[in-house]
């Protein structure tokens, strides 16, 4: 063991000198390997990036929350069987809590109303369209990871009294008061003024996926007062307990049945949903997204290692009559093979030094330049290359490597 | 002469060759390099290998160093079987137990003088600071104890010989084999060679020694001559007329 350490520590030496002596050479050979692991490092924070994007997506919908919807959040090639099922309505939320409260140790704890449509908001000269207005009773906050970054949520009163009050999202509250504190102030929808008792703390946005960025949250009494029939209106019940999922779910369909009055023999007419069933239809076009772009840039990496490969054929073609000097003073084939193996890799871990360094510089900089790109960077990135840059160095060196210790020395010796 | 021509206690038998035949297979054709070589080396010998080109000087001296595996034959080094080795045993009596020194020298030429002696002892794991020393040593031996951090490019052909035959001794093997250590070199520089090689004679190694020239295998005290492979005359000290070239010979 101590032997082989010390052979690797004099290999190493041996393959820095002769890296020092080559330098251009070695410089173009790892500029192939800098490239590689430039781009497949950023993607690699891209598919960060994208994950993390993806997962506080999730989080908005909560991992203990189930949805009572007319439409089931996964594809369905049925569509007509679902189009004419009764809409959910609002009411449900009161019924749905009135028969948790009745059933003895219920896995479910409570039950939100929510209506939302789209709509556009002005406050003086400003104004954004588009957005997700929301109308929901105080207890939304039970069933969300909502927060506010000043203010506060609507309480009880606001809620059971349709006050006209509203908490905005972060980027409506940044494009309607730029240079003022939204707290207070009256924003106009649809002809009304409402007050500003919150703004939601940052969410980021991320490939048009739900945000609370862009949408606004009022009492559902204000909401139905002003905003007519339009509207699509889901349940969310929250679970007492999220490891039991599929008893709340249960429950929760035999209480929709019931609000429904359906017959045993009748099917569903409505679907319950939770945070899993969304993330299962998703994942797969996450994952093609990160195999697709790892494999892409991966080939580049690909053609940096066959370069490093090819210039240690070089070299030990160039040195056939050095290596067979060595094996004439002693080295065994084991010796050589670990020299050439480590001067391979040294060029490839180098290579992914520069790589990396420069992929950190260029992510720092997208990241300034362009916040809303999906882009992370994290120290498991930075060994994940380490250990790409060694095996590819180890792969691309294996070959001409075994050849050179392989050589017969007197053949070698011969060599010119 | 009268010294260089009496007769010595003998060691022991260091390196035991019987009937050793080389073949290259070329396409078609077979060249035998040797064709059945027998022959016995005692501990401190100065044996010198003659013979015109192409009669097998360089491929029995390969063989002789482990270099080269015979195509039949037996060889014993020290007693052991040479075909019955592993690479790693051969390798390692490469490294401990025999010194190269090569015509073209074969120095390693972006290394230093130092770093080129340091090599042998490398490959033998020697710790750093041994190394150091030991290499130091042996330069300063061969009087280049004022060219350790030179590069073979910054020496003299005479000087790069040297730091070649210091890389060979500096594992303190018992044996040296010179494939024409001189062929390179102006005579002048080729005597300076020699007078090394005897002195590590006279400290008790064993020379092998292939040569050309009458000059530099008169150093030895024994000549060996091969023609087309096969031992023509092998005998003690170096006889003038005995070892004149084959055709001057055979012309007079
Ligand atoms: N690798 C090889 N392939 C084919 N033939 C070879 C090989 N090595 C040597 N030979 C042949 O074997 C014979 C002996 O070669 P060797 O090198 O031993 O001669 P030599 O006595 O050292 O000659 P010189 O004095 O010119 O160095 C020659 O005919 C040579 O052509
Ligand atoms: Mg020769």
């Amino acid at each position: 063991m101590k032997r082989f350490f010390y052979e690797l520590s004099e290999s190493w030496k041996i393959a820095a000198a002769q890296m020092r002596s080559n330098l251009t050479r070695s410089t173009l050979t790892a500029l192939g390997v800098i490239i590689g692991i430039i781009a497949v490092t950023l993607m690699g924070t891209a598919v960060n990036g994208i994950s993390i994007g993806f997962d506080k997506s999730m989080a908005v919908l909560g991992d203990d929350v189930l949805y009572v919807t007319q439409w089931p959040w996964k594809p369905v090639d049925d569509w007509w069987n679902y189009r004419d099922r009764k809409k959910i309505k609002t009411e449900y939320a009161e019924t749905l809590n009135r028969m948790i409260a009745a059933t003895p140790n219920s896995n479910l704890v409570i039950a939100v109303p929510t209506s939302n449509l789209m709509r556009s908001i002005k406050y003086r000269g400003n104004q954004v369209d588009n957005v997700f207005v929301l109308g929901t009773t105080s207890d939304f906050i039970v069933t969300s990871t909502i927060d506010c970054t000043s203010g506060r949520f609507f309480n009880e009163l606001e809620s059971r009294g349709g006050v006209n009050v509203v908490v905005i999202g972060y980027d409506v509250a940044d494009a309607l008061f730029p240079s003022e504190s939204p707290i207070d102030k009256s924003v106009l929808i649809n002809g009304q003024l409402f007050k500003v008792v919150g703004v939601n703390t940052r969410q980021g946005t991320f490939l048009g996926l739900f945000s609370w960025d862009s949408m606004v949250a009022m009492p559902l009494a204000a909401f139905n007062k002003y905003f007519s029939a339009k509207s699509d209106s889901d349940v969310r019940v929250k679970l007492k307990d999220k490891t039991r999922l599929a008893d709340a779910k249960d429950e929760l369909t035999g209480l929709m049945r019931r609000v429904r009055g359906l017959p045993p023999e009748k099917k569903d007419d409505f679907s319950i949903n939770e945070q899993q069933a969304f993330k299962s239809t998703l994942d797969p076009v996450k994952n093609s997204i990160a195999i697709a772009g790892l494999f892409i840039t991966g080939l580049s990496l690909f053609v940096g290692a066959i370069g490093i490969m090819n210039i240690t054929f070089v070299s030990v073609k160039e040195r056939t009559k050095e290596i067979g000097t060595r094996k004439a003073l002693g080295a065994r084939r084991r010796t050589i093979l670990l020299q050439f193996l480590i001067e391979s890799t040294a060029l490839c871990l180098l290579g992914g030094f520069i790589g990396l360094a420069f992929a950190y510089l260029m992510c720092f900089g997208i990241g300034k330049a362009f916040p809303s790109f999906p882009i992370h960077f994290s120290v498991g990135l930075v060994f994940l290359s380490m250990i790409v840059s060694i095996f590819t160095g180890l792969f691309s060196g294996f070959a001409p490597a075994w050849t050179a210790s392989r050589l017969d020395p007197v053949a070698a010796l011969r060599y010119e | 002469m009268e010294t260089r021509n009496s007769i010595r206690p003998r060691g022991p038998v260091v390196i035991d060759i019987e009937n050793i035949t080389k073949d290259y297979v070329m396409g078609e054709e077979v060249v035998h390099a040797l064709r059945g070589v027998t022959l016995q080396i005692h501990r401190n010998e100065y044996i010198a290998i003659m013979g015109p080109s192409g009669s097998g000087k360089s491929t029995l001296m390969n063989m002789l160093g482990c270099l080269d595996t015979p195509t039949s034959g037996r060889y014993e080094f020290n007693g052991k079987n040479v075909a019955e080795m592993d690479d790693d045993e051969l390798a390692a009596v490469r490294n401990r137990e025999i010194g190269f020194v090569f015509q073209t020298f074969n120095l390693l030429p972006r290394s230093t003088s130092l770093r080129n002696v340091e090599l042998p002892l490398i490959y033998a794991g020697i710790e750093p600071e041994r190394r150091l020393e030991r290499a130091t040593q042996v330069l300063t031996d061969v009087g280049l104890g004022d060219r350790i951090h030179h590069k073979p490019n910054e020496l003299s052909g005479g000087q790069r010989q040297r730091v070649a035959i210091a890389r060979a001794l500096v594992n303190g093997p018992s044996i040296v084999l010179a494939d024409e250590p001189t062929g390179n070199l102006d005579s002048k520089t080729g005597e300076e060679i020699m007078d090394l090689l005897e002195h590590l004679y006279e400290r008790g190694n064993t020379i092998i020694l292939v040569t050309h020239e009458r000059d530099i295998a008169a150093h030895a005290r024994r000549t060996v001559h091969l023609r087309d492979g096969l031992i023509e005359m092998d005998h003690a000290g170096f006889i003038p007329e005995l070892d004149l070239p084959i055709a001057e010979i055979t012309s007079t």
